[in-house]
């Protein structure tokens, strides 16, 4: 996250972060198209276009709680539908056990959202935006994990 | 047992079926037992079997070990336990089955480390694993050494790693956050579980690659973690609770907990358990249209 982001978040109080990992074909062409009916949604999420949902390493979602997501979203398209026809069907595989294995690890599930969002429904997306971000707004900062680089500062 | 091996043993290697015979030999004090890389049919009688023989030798057909790749085509001494690590390589396409010569040993269980032996192998020195192995007749081998143990395992398993991790599944989402940030923050990022680990045979680590740096290198609780929960990732499906991940842990984190976890988890979502079958392919490298899941939304 850069400094820029930071200051230009409204300054009326706590606004989350949210990262979207989406699929270049479905989620981000019904983001696009949300866009283009000049629907209004939520400004917490930020985008980041991938290939395909194969393509998202559970790293990446590790990442994102790193460098200070509050909430993390994951996209792309509906079983069947994937440009690549198999990417999806293995990136489910993938959350499967990844879900479980954060949810096993303590990671409050609030803050980590999976979907299918195809390229016509932008209206999924705006509402899932606006739920996601609420969610989180009333939950506050991610601070157990952006706590765990101040614990060593204690203790170095 | 012992002189069956060694038989066996001098026999392939006399005949040049197999290059070198990876095995168990005594250590200098004959505490432990330690791994033997046998090339000389006059050197067999090194080979020892008995409750000491825990670590996982299949470690050494991966290709971390070019130099014993180097010596030719092996066989490896082998509890039924480590055949089933050497049938995840064989699933992952690490080399064929042809390529090395199998050894099973007949096992009755052994000691979960190896300093509390005390001359006698008692239930409560051994490790979950062998409390519910199905493979004391080892599965997949060329040679099996010793008698058929009668031995049945537990209807539902049973031990310390698995009511741990119904206790802790029963917990609060933050209580067991505490519970591993308490637990990885002992971490001192040595990468034992790595090295000693005979599916983590990546050329490259994912902590070696720097362009970005994914895993945080200083031995900090944020770092930790990622490192903690991407080799536990790295493993679903794959793992097949050997246990070496937490026996070699200078720090005691309970590493087979996570991976006991992620069985469960693979055993219900796909219904596959690692390592029976050197014909089914692992689970998070193929799919199916009806797998499911109930968080997609």
């Amino acid at each position: 996250m850069s400094g820029h982001t930071e200051h230009s978040a409204p300054t009326g109080g706590y606004e989350p972060k949210i990262m979207a990992f989406v699929c270049n074909w479905c989620t981000y062409a019904g983001a696009d198209l949300a866009g283009t009916s000049r629907m209004e949604y939520r400004p917490n999420v930020r985008i980041i276009k991938l290939p395909c949902t194969g393509r998202i390493d559970p790293l990446f979602i590790i990442k994102a709680f790193e460098n200070g997501a509050d909430g993390v979203l994951v996209s792309g398209c509906h079983p069947g539908d994937c440009h690549y026809t198999t990417g999806n069907y293995h990136a489910r595989r993938r959350w499967i056990g990844f879900k479980h294995l954060m949810e096993f690890a303590g990671i409050d599930m609030r803050r980590l959202h999976f979907s299918w969002v195809s390229a016509s429904e932008a209206i999924k997306w705006v509402d899932l935006i606006n739920k996601v971000t609420d969610e989180i707004k009333a939950l506050g900062p991610f601070m157990e994990y952006k706590g765990l680089k101040a614990t060593e500062a204690e203790q170095g | 047992m012992e002189k069956t091996l060694r038989l066996k043993a001098k026999e392939l290697l006399e005949s040049g079926e197999v290059k070198v015979v990876i095995g168990y030999g005594w250590n200098r004090s004959k505490t432990r037992t330690t791994p033997v890389f046998i090339t000389d049919p006059a050197d067999v009688d090194t080979l020892v079997w008995n409750p000491l023989c825990v670590n996982n030798l299949s470690l050494y057909l991966t290709r971390k070990y070019k130099e014993i790749k180097a010596l030719g085509r092996p066989a490896i001494v082998a509890k039924g336990c480590d055949i089933r690590n050497i049938v995840v390589l064989i699933t992952e396409g690490q080399f064929k089955r042809e390529d090395v010569f199998i050894i099973g040993m007949t096992c009755n269980g052994t000691v979960y480390k190896q300093d509390l032996w005390k001359g006698e192998l008692t239930p409560n020195i051994m490790p979950t694993k062998c409390h519910n192995c199905d493979v004391r007749n080892p599965h997949v081998t060329d040679f099996v050494v010793g008698e058929k143990s009668t031995f049945t395992p537990p209807e539902v398993p049973t031990g310390m790693v698995y009511d741990k991790v119904k206790d802790l599944d029963s917990k609060s989402q933050s209580e067991r956050w505490a519970f591993w940030v308490k637990e990885f923050s002992r971490c001192v990022k040595c990468y034992a579980c790595r090295q000693v680990c005979p599916l983590c045979y990546c050329e490259r680590c994912i902590t070696e690659k720097n362009m970005p740096q994914w895993i945080e290198t200083s031995a900090h609780p944020r770092g930790n973690l990622s490192w903690n929960l991407t080799r536990a990732m790295h493993l679903v499906g794959r793992c097949t609770f050997c246990g070496e991940c937490e026996r070699s842990c200078p720090v005691n984190i309970p590493l087979n907990l996570i991976n006991q976890k992620m069985i469960g988890v693979v055993k219900e979502a796909f219904d596959f358990k690692s390592g029976y079958d050197e014909k089914t392919h692992p689970p998070m490298i193929v799919f199916s249209p009806d797998d499911k899941e109930n968080f997609i939304k």
